[in-house]
């Protein structure tokens, strides 16, 4: 196809499309046509895992809390207040009385009871039941040590007032409640329908809007819910989700305008992109770290000085600039800087030193030049993009330590179970924050993490995230982390390579829509021009 | 053409059809990787009763009988990817959707093909022969992942005229059928032009011309009928290439027909989608290939079947 992008505001020969199509095809009033990736596994707070699901969910859904679109600070949600305990283990919510379902009936601390014992009940076989483990006993209930669902640390004393105990001061917590897998669901619906509980036809939920329409593999529909408490501030009446996989579909439907926001840019069309001056370029930061994985318990990978020699020898400038091409920003930590205001200071060195550095400590690993290496073997899953950055680390690798590389990719699940099961050297990896916290990437390294697939383990490392779960004060609590990432550069069980960025198209005609490092815009907020 | 052979034919059948759902269901066990692995690590405690809830914690030989006495009732099983469908509900809403996308383009297939290769056998040798038969070249030449992204380039995003993706209205179907019956459409204008040109030759065309009968009867009434038996012989073929070869037509144009639940099942490990819609591929195939031979038979005398 042709790199050149036409100007998204070339109306050449709009007036014959308007003819020909009448508005169907357009947002006329307040409907929004979003690209929304692949098709939902489910629309089920919490057994969902995906992005697509989330951007469909937290609108359907409203937890104790919501977000502001542009400070991501906690405003009132179902609650519309909370007091939280001097030691910060206990959190009041008062739950607004006019809050409803879309069926009309009143939310109440029940429903976040039942809603949050669902998630945590082993039965329910939630993959993201781990963010009920800071409430007390949610762990040991999920893993069915814990029988009986009322020692579990949330209580009602009225029908308006839930208290919530946690195993652990947990400053972010109220960030926690925007996630999908802490919303309430209906007892009923999900009683009677089962796993088919979430069809249009059965549905029920609080959002401010409410599910109409799936028609798989192309769109969900969703409509504004009049039951929905804040609903006079909803200026939206209709919002599609399309889900279309490809990238250079969905670019193709929103130059027609059949979409108004896309989920992506394809890779070789974000630098004509770049150049378009209508400002429907959407770039910013995301918390999220493309990374590789090192088995550490691989020889001769189990020795960190060659793990550090090898980090070392990537020129991150180079690869985001040249290779990866999306605007990205090189990672020198593990943690993305700004993860809930963190700014890691121990940085992986940019500067031209850090070859001779690299070579050095090769050297003093018993391998000057890379002489007597075995290979490295890089697995990554089958695509282009993961092929060319491990191509350009094999080459860096080479030129600048002397140490060969072999590449090779597996599908998608099948790599998962390669990964899973430790039978690689180096594996491509990336990981998105669940919450705005560094505690979202740090704790995944501690030992015996499901997601630890370098099988590293550093007591020391396990003490400080530790501790840093029981500290109260957040200057201190980011010192401990920073500690963390110390060890973590200096061991590297992982070689961070960038910071992942969003890019999408967005139309002029959106308004209330901010960019910000989670992704998230509320359709509460939004509206057409 | 007996009642025999037609039982025959579906005696086949029965040993073909237990040979698939046996090779289907035991590959794609065996292929790494399962429906519930992902990239957050489940713990083995969930993993557990995930599996429990699809009764993947049998041993994989009762699963197969289970699958079978299912199959009888007609139950295709539970979707694991698309939680709260079953597979009969996926293939009933996509089914549907793919069957219209084949027949609009066998549709264009046969109108473009029959009048092309129509107007070139009528004047062989002239410009009208040499522009169609410069196309159909270009028809059978050009894969669908060319024509597709062509047509949307030109009649989508340059002239503006149709949709580029979905499957809403009327309009999108138009490049999405015209994509896929266009290779068809190629190849459906040679055989025409082939077939009518040696009909022409025929001892009983030059009796009708002696008759007195009219060029346009003598075409329609004599030469069509025997002229388009290799096109009537394609059509099953084509028909069932039409349906199965949908995908990459339903992927450029982000389609929801069958295609694309097939390739992603297989890619999502989702076992049981990927049985009911190879299954059904195979019964779609086999229908097709069947209908033809006999309606050859039907149009052609000469043809008998035991």
């Amino acid at each position: 196809m042709c790199g050149k992008v036409r100007r998204y505001e070339d109306r050449f020969s709009d007036r014959l499309f308007l003819t020909l199509f009448p508005p169907i095809l357009f947002a006329s009033s307040q409907i929004l046509n979003l690209g929304n990736g692949t098709e939902p596994r489910d629309l089920d707070p919490h057994t969902v895992t995906g992005i697509p699901e989330f951007q469909i969910i937290q609108n359907l859904f409203e937890g104790l809390v919501g977000k502001d679109p542009k400070t991501l600070e906690p405003t009132p949600g179902v609650a519309e207040s909370w007091k939280i305990s001097k030691d910060g283990k206990t959190y009041t919510f008062k739950l607004r009385k006019n809050a409803k379902w879309s069926n009309a009936e009143p939310i109440t601390a029940s429903d976040f009871i039942y809603s949050w014992k669902r998630l945590l009940d082993p039965q329910t076989a939630s993959e993201y039941a781990y963010q009920g483990y800071y409430i007390k006993g949610g762990k040991d209930f999920n893993q069915g040590k814990l029988k009986d669902a009322s020692q579990l640390g949330i209580k009602s004393a009225d029908p308006y007032t839930l208290e919530v105990t946690l195993e652990n001061p947990t400053p972010y917590f109220l960030s926690l409640l925007y996630h999908h897998s802490l919303y309430p669901v209906h007892k009923a619906t999900v009683e009677k329908h089962g796993m088919r509980w979430t069809r249009p036809e059965n549905i029920v939920s609080n959002g401010a809007f409410s599910l109409k329409k799936w028609q798989m593999n192309q769109l969900i529909s969703v409509e504004k819910n009049p039951n929905y408490w804040d609903s006079s501030a909803v200026k939206l009446e209709k919002v599609n989700f399309y889900a279309v996989e490809k990238a250079e579909t969905e670019e193709k439907m929103f130059l027609t305008k059949k979409l108004q926001a896309t989920s992506t840019v394809p890779t070789e069309k974000i630098a004509p992109w770049t150049k378009d001056t209508s400002g429907v370029l959407k770039r910013h930061p995301y918390l999220g770290t493309y990374y590789y994985w090192i088995n550490v318990n691989r020889a001769p990978l189990n020795n960190p000085l060659i793990r550090k020699a090898l980090a070392l020898a990537i020129d991150r400038e180079k690869l985001v600039k040249y290779v990866v091409k999306g605007g990205q920003a090189p990672a020198e930590s593990f943690t993305p800087p700004g993860t809930g205001g963190f700014k890691p200071a121990s940085r992986l060195p940019k500067d031209s030193s850090r070859v001779a550095d690299a070579k050095k400590l090769l050297a003093q690993a018993g391998f000057p030049g890379g002489k007597g290496l075995q290979p490295i073997e890089i697995l990554y899953n089958t695509s282009e993009g993961h092929k060319k950055i491990a191509e350009a680390i094999q080459q860096m690798w080479s030129d600048n330590l002397g140490i060969q590389a072999t590449l090779y990719n597996q599908e998608w699940k099948v790599f998962l179970d390669t990964q899973h099961s430790r039978n690689y050297m180096v594996s491509r990896a990336g990981w998105i924050a669940d919450y705005n916290d560094p505690n979202t990437f740090l704790d995944m390294l501690t030992t015996g993490n499901g997601n630890n697939h370098a099988g590293w383990s550093n007591q020391a490392y396990d003490s400080l995230i530790e501790k840093a779960a029981k500290e109260l004060n957040p200057k201190k609590r980011y010192e401990i982390f920073q500690k963390a990432e110390d060890i973590l550069l200096e061991e590297l069980p992982v070689i961070p390579l960038y910071v992942y960025t969003r890019i999408y198209l967005l139309s002029p005609d959106v308004q209330g829509w901010f960019e910000n490092v989670e992704d998230i815009h509320p359709l509460k907020y939004v509206w057409m021009k | 053409m007996g009642i025999n052979y037609v039982l025959k034919r579906l005696a086949i059948m029965v040993p073909i059809f237990f040979l698939v759902v046996t090779l289907v269901f035991f590959m794609i066990r065996f292929a790494p990787g399962g429906p519930f692995s992902s990239e957050k690590t489940v713990s083995a405690a969930i993993l557990k009763n995930l599996e429990a809830k699809y009764h993947m914690d049998e041993p994989l030989l009762s699963q197969y009988v289970r699958y079978w006495k299912d199959l009888f009732r007609g139950d295709l099983g539970p979707s694991f990817k698309h939680a709260n469908r079953t597979v009969n509900e996926i293939i009933a809403e996509a089914l549907p959707i793919s069957l219209e996308l084949g027949l609009l383009a066998l549709t264009w297939a046969v109108l473009i093909g029959v009048s092309a290769g129509g107007l070139a056998a009528l004047k062989p040798n002239t410009v009208y022969d040499y522009v169609p038969m410069a196309f159909s070249i270009l028809g059978i030449c050009l894969p669908t992942f060319v024509v597709g992204p062509v047509l949307v380039l030109v009649f989508g995003l340059w002239l503006q005229w149709l949709p580029v993706a979905g499957w809403e209205t009327w309009q999108d179907r138009v490049l999405p059928s015209l994509t896929l019956g266009f290779a068809y459409a190629a190849y459906i204008s040679r055989l025409t032009r082939g077939g009518l040109i040696e009909i022409r030759g025929q001892e009983f065309i030059r009796t009708a011309r002696a008759k007195g009968l009219s060029e346009s009867e003598i075409v329609i009434k004599h030469s069509l009928r025997g002229g388009l038996l290799p096109v009537v012989s394609y059509l099953g073929p084509a028909l069932a290439g039409i349906i199965t070869g949908a995908l990459v037509t339903e992927t450029i144009f982000n389609i929801p027909g069958l295609g694309r639940f097939f390739i992603e099942s297989a890619v999502n490990r989702d076992y049981t989608v990927v049985m009911g819609t190879s299954l059904l591929y195979f019964t779609l195939i086999f229908i097709c290939n069947f209908l033809v031979d006999i309606i050859y038979a039907i149009l052609d005398p000469r043809v008998k079947y035991e």
